[in-house]
């Protein structure tokens, strides 16, 4: 027998592992992504196979404005998380309010839009397979939006209290990376609606 | 004692004391409040067991019908309904739980945390699971009014479109299948999310990703899957409800809608599901056979990769039951590619526990027996697999009985039997009683019998034409007898079951006191009392190498000198 | 013609050991059997599909025998006789772990080529000008088929001409549905194929042995799916011709079942079915202008006799409950007349 070996060190260097709340909003991420795959899929599948009713081309109009406006607030979630981490709460509640009202801005756009296409175009989830798959694709997407924007202003509620501090600045960033997350979805579903689909 | 006291050092050879003193009623609140990953184990273990009686029983009135041609137990009505809710009750209220429930328990012990990654998400994932079987379950009663209308979901667990669609499946018998599985789904991505943030960013010091054990990495591996997996199901499910209730038509036929496309987001789904149910299945296997073997499992890296391997070759597979809805040939010839494929990394995994049991010392306490037969029958059940991916045989196995059989014998003979490996392996740890060895072996020795009678049989009934989904036969087509046979293999698991029913119940009060450690085995969990106090460790365990124990036990020959 | 002709000729004896087990099971001849065992080929795909079968079934054999000798050998050898030590820790060995899986990636490799051809080989078999053409609709809980040369619809049971390789005549078969999806399964004759709707899928078969084969829907499609029984009768050249020219007559008409006849004609009947020559155009349910040229009803559910078949009229769900046809309240004395007059449908 050899003799007793010295005990190793468990580990070299410090021990940290990755922060919880980002892995968990990761996964999130990857489940609510392979949902709205399977909504693309069926929705780049049934392009053109409509037998009546109104088509994309005849219906939608590009959304550049309001896609701007979503896009433009992931910008400024950004800098609302660089705020909180260096604890200028003012700062962060201006940017935090702005990204709201750039979603907000948003939300309204799309109901805009399908009060047209319903009420002046006479497309609705039930006329034929463009509007099944447009409204339910759109319609997943902004429900995230709405819940993103529900969770956005609780924390704004919060910081207008004076209760969000720089501590917080982590689990703020897993919120940014929810709605960074719809930002992105939104680039897909607008590219597979409004530029392959027409 | 309250759950956020702090715990003093040296407690750590006293058992905390049974909950006493309180009333029913503050005994039932505990545990429905409770967020302790052990508590919730043991409330999705119960669950499951439950559910895994009512499937059995629906099973059993299954093949009292099928035993005669022509028969009249059930009605053609009540038979759908039954192998509906039997599939569906066994892969999501039996299956998943049970998933959950051993990740739950487990996990955090053998990584040396003091809880899930999010103890609320996990009682509230398990909250909203439990409630989605119990709406399934209210199916039965929901519906009623016109005849044939309502009621429990009549069309298979697969539930193809058209048939689902309002205009072949009036009343509410479908949406009750949707809703429930829809709502069950919520807290089965819950908690895939808990077990993944939990094995990545709670464990002890010094245990790095190639020291975890096998059981927390394939479950790791598992909940990511699952994220993809269940998550194209609940899409689906959201497009049949569409279809039904806001006149959508993505599977309409008649609108130019596709029952294709139905089939491929639910094999999509359908498909890893069957890995996400078999890996715990291997994870448990993993912790038995090394134990019991007395030897470190043979090639731990290897394991790792072929987890992972099979997990992502597996979402690539899963037209392979399509092959008779008429894709091209070049499709057709994809997917057997890549279901042949992953095989591969599957069958490996039986030969890395043949080098494990390879020159150690075997006892075959009751987990090994049940640990043993699942070797063969998983080898059985790959090997049919194999076959089934032949397309042109699977021309004529698909929708027979072959295939009921094949799948059978991975979810019974791989999954329901390393499940009782594992019940009998943690029992003792998660109540301080170890099952009583004499019943567990007649649980053992009937279960497998009754289940090689059934399911050997079934293979060959199969062969000889008969498809399934059917409520009665023919009595010229030559499978009288053959299904009679496959019947009474049924009635001897039933007993099997009832028995370790009661060993669960029995050793519970009389079973002998396990102690930390009663099967001299190697990982975290065996480090704490049994059962291990609320906080599961009084300090926060340091380890070097993926057999902590080992090396506490054998100072002068420790794991790390060999792993690389 | 010539490419189907070679087809048969070069896969009929594919590999060594389905040569010698078909050198046993096949001369004698798969006849027609009771029992639709997809070991008793009797047509060119369902034969094909055979040979592969016992070719993957040696190799898949071969692997167990080897590897669950191996665990038998381990398990009895390695049992604990003591407990005092523990047994050498063996971690892993990169050699033996490359081994056995090259080794399997070998066997898939030749698995998988073999499975290859053949698919392309019966999925692309070009349709010879000889073949019958037949399009088959399925129904909740029926088989429409369709003879669009001959002119002809009939149900529940295909009629085919025997086919051999001297002289070829497969049936190709055009596969649509009617409501959901079903699929066309005659264990003896091919494998399977799906009937889904919007989604026209085909088969072929190549009959070499006359006679009746059956089958039945493999794919749930509702309550009565057990119940959509199929029989394929395949018919030698003079018995098709005889059939054929059978079927292509109006529906007799025997003016002494005029008052059946009336019944018939007055009641919904005509909503759903069609008789030739009849105001009855429907098309929900099976065609009846030859109903007794079929030896079973309702697909299968019960032998074609006139009790049956009275008591189908009166009340299906005793044969078939929840199947589609209603229960046509008829009394005692139109049930009589109307059965009497579909007696007559030969």
């Amino acid at each position: 027998m050899s003799a007793i070996p010295a005990i190793p060190p468990a580990y070299e260097g410090e021990w940290r592992t990755p922060y919880r709340g980002k892995v968990a909003m990761f996964g999130l991420i990857i489940g609510e992504s392979a949902i709205f795959t399977i909504f693309v899929v069926a929705y780049i599948f049934y392009i053109g196979k409509s037998l009546s009713g109104p088509t994309p081309q005849q219906v939608l109009e590009v959304p550049i404005f309001i896609t701007i406006c979503l896009l433009s607030s992931s910008f400024t979630i950004m800098l609302a998380e660089r705020a909180l981490a260096r604890n200028r709460l003012s700062g962060f509640a201006a940017w935090l309010g702005s990204t709201i009202c750039l979603g907000l801005i948003f939300l309204g756009g799309t109901a805009i839009e399908w009060h047209e296409l319903i009420f002046r175009d006479g497309l609705t989830i039930s006329t034929n397979l463009f509007g099944t798959t447009y409204y339910s694709l759109v319609g997943l997407h902004a429900t995230h939006v709405i819940i993103g924007l529900a969770m956005l202003s609780l924390v704004l509620v919060f910081a207008l209290a004076g209760r969000m501090g720089e501590q917080h600045a982590e689990r703020f960033a897993v919120l940014a990376m929810y709605w960074h997350f719809v930002d992105v979805v939104w680039v897909v579903v607008f590219t597979v609606v409004y530029i392959i689909g027409r | 004692m309250a759950e956020n006291s702090i715990p003093l050092p040296g407690s750590i050879d006293l058992a905390p004391a049974r909950e006493s003193g309180g009333t029913l009623l503050e005994w039932l609140h505990e545990w429905i409040v409770t967020v302790d990953h052990k508590r919730l184990g043991i409330l999705y273990i119960l669950y499951a067991t439950f559910f895994l009686l009512v499937g059995g029983a629906e099973a059993v009135a299954i093949r009292i019908q099928l035993a005669f041609p022509l028969n009249h137990f059930l009605s053609a009505q009540v038979y759908n309904r039954f192998f509906t809710m039997h599939g569906t009750t066994m892969v999501f209220l039996v299956g998943m739980t049970f998933v959950f429930g051993f990740a739950n328990y487990i996990i955090p012990l053998q990584i040396g945390a003091r809880d899930m990654a999010f103890p609320r998400l996990n009682a509230f994932s398990f909250w909203v699971t439990a409630f989605g079987g119990l709406l399934l379950y209210y199916s039965f009663l929901g519906g009623g009014g016109l005849y044939g209308v309502g009621n429990a979901p009549d069309v298979g667990w697969f539930a193809y479109a058209p048939l689902t669609a309002r205009a072949f499946s009036p009343g509410h018998a479908i949406d009750y299948w949707a809703l429930a599985l829809i709502v069950s789904g919520f807290g089965t991505v819950g908690t895939a999310i808990n077990v993944i943030a939990t094995v990545i960013s709670m464990r002890c010091k010094g245990m790095t990703m190639m020291r975890l054990p096998l059981f927390s990495w394939l479950l790791l591996v598992v909940s990511g899957l699952t994220l993809v997996t269940i998550t194209p199901l609940t899409a689906a499910q959201v497009m049949l409800v569409i279809d039904r209730y806001l006149g959508g038509h993505f599977f309409d036929t008649q609108a130019g809608g596709s029952a294709v496309v139905w089939m491929h987001f639910f094999w999509i789904f359908g498909h890893p599901e069957v890995y996400v149910l078999v890996l715990p299945a291997f994870a448990i296997a993993n912790e038995v056979i090394p134990v019991f073997s007395r030897k470190a499992i043979f090639g731990y890296p290897a394991m790792v990769a072929a987890s992972v391997g099979i997990a992502f070759v597996s979402l690539s597979v899963w037209a392979h039951h399509m092959f008779t809805i008429g894709m091209t040939s070049f499709s057709n010839t994809f997917f057997v590619l890549s279901t042949m494929l992953v095989g591969i990394p599957t069958g490996i995994k039986i030969f890395n526990w043949l080098a494990t049991i390879w020159g150690g010392k075997i006892r075959f306490a009751t987990p090994m027996l049940f640990c043993t037969a699942f070797l063969f029958q998983f080898l059985i059940a790959g090997l049919t697999g194999i076959m089934l991916a032949v397309a042109p045989w699977n021309w004529q196995l698909h929708n027979s009985y072959f295939v009921i059989a094949h799948f059978h014998y991975v979810l019974v003979g791989a999954i329901v039997f390393c499940i009782f490996a594992g019940f009998y392996y943690w029992y003792p740890k998660a109540t301080g009683r170890m099952l009583s060895e004499t019943l567990g072996k007649w649980h053992f020795w009937l279960f497998l019998i009754g289940f090689h009678i059934t399911f050997d049989t079934m293979h060959f009934v199969g062969i000889l034409g008969m498809p399934r989904s059917i409520y009665t036969y023919e009595p010229d087509r030559g499978w009288n007898t053959l299904n009679f046979v496959v019947s009474s293999g049924g009635i001897i698991q039933a007993i099997a079951v009832l028995i370790f029913g009661f060993n669960l119940v029995w050793s519970y009060f009389h079973g002998r006191v396990a102690g930390n450690d009663p099967w001299d085995a190697w990982t975290l969990e065996w480090n704490t009392t049994s059962p291990p106090p609320p906080y599961n460790f009084v300090q926060e365990p340091v380890v070097r190498s993926r057999r902590p124990l080992w090396d506490e036990k054998h100072p002068e020959d420790p794991d790390w000198g060999y792993e690389e | 013609m010539r490419r189907f002709r070679s087809f048969i000729s070069n896969h009929r004896f594919c590999e060594l050991p389905g040569r010698l087990a078909l050198a046993l099971l096949w001369l004698p001849g798969h006849g027609p059997q009771s029992t639709p065992s997809i070991m008793a080929p009797a047509s060119t795909p369902a034969q094909e599909i055979h040979s592969l079968s016992y070719f993957v079934l040696s190799i898949t054999g071969g692997i167990f025998i080897v590897v669950a000798g191996l665990l038998l050998y381990a398990i009895i050898k390695f049992r604990a006789k003591d407990s005092d030590s523990e047994p050498a820790q063996i971690y892993g060995s990169t050699q033996i772990e490359l081994a056995w899986t090259v080794v399997p990636v070998l066997i898939v490799i030749v698995l998988f080529l073999t499975t290859a051809r053949l698919i392309f080989a019966i999925q692309d078999a070009a349709e010879p000008p000889s073949a019958l053409n037949v399009t088959v609709i399925g129904h909740q809980f029926w088989w429409e088929f369709r003879y669009p040369k001959f002119g002809i619809v009939t149900a529940n049971e295909l009629h085919v001409p025997l086919s051999s390789s001297q002289d070829p005549q497969p049936t190709f078969l055009s596969l649509l549905s009617a409501d959901v999806d079903h699929s066309f399964w005659v264990p003896q004759l091919a494998g399977k194929t799906d009937l889904i709707p919007n989604h026209p899928n085909s088969t072929w078969i190549n009959p070499l042995q006359p006679g009746m084969y059956v089958g039945q829907c493999a794919q749930f499609c509702g309550v009565q799916h057990a119940l959509m029984l199929l029989r394929v009768y395949v018919d030698t050249p003079e018995q098709f011709a005889a059939w054929v020219r059978n079927q292509q007559l109006p529906a007799m008409q025997d003016p002494s079942v005029a008052a059946g006849r009336q019944v018939f004609e007055t009641q919904a009947c005509i909503n759903c079915h069609t008789i030739q020559g009849t105001v009855a155009t429907g098309r929900f349910g099976p065609d009846l202008t030859h109903l007794m040229s079929r030896q079973t009803l309702a697909a299968g559910a019960m032998a074609n006799t006139p009790a049956n078949l009275r008591q189908w009229i009166k009340d299906p769900d005793t044969f078939k409950s929840a199947c589609l046809m209603p229960a046509m309240q008829l009394s005692d004395q139109q049930l009589d007349q109307v059965t009497a007059y579909l007696l007559t449908l030969r």
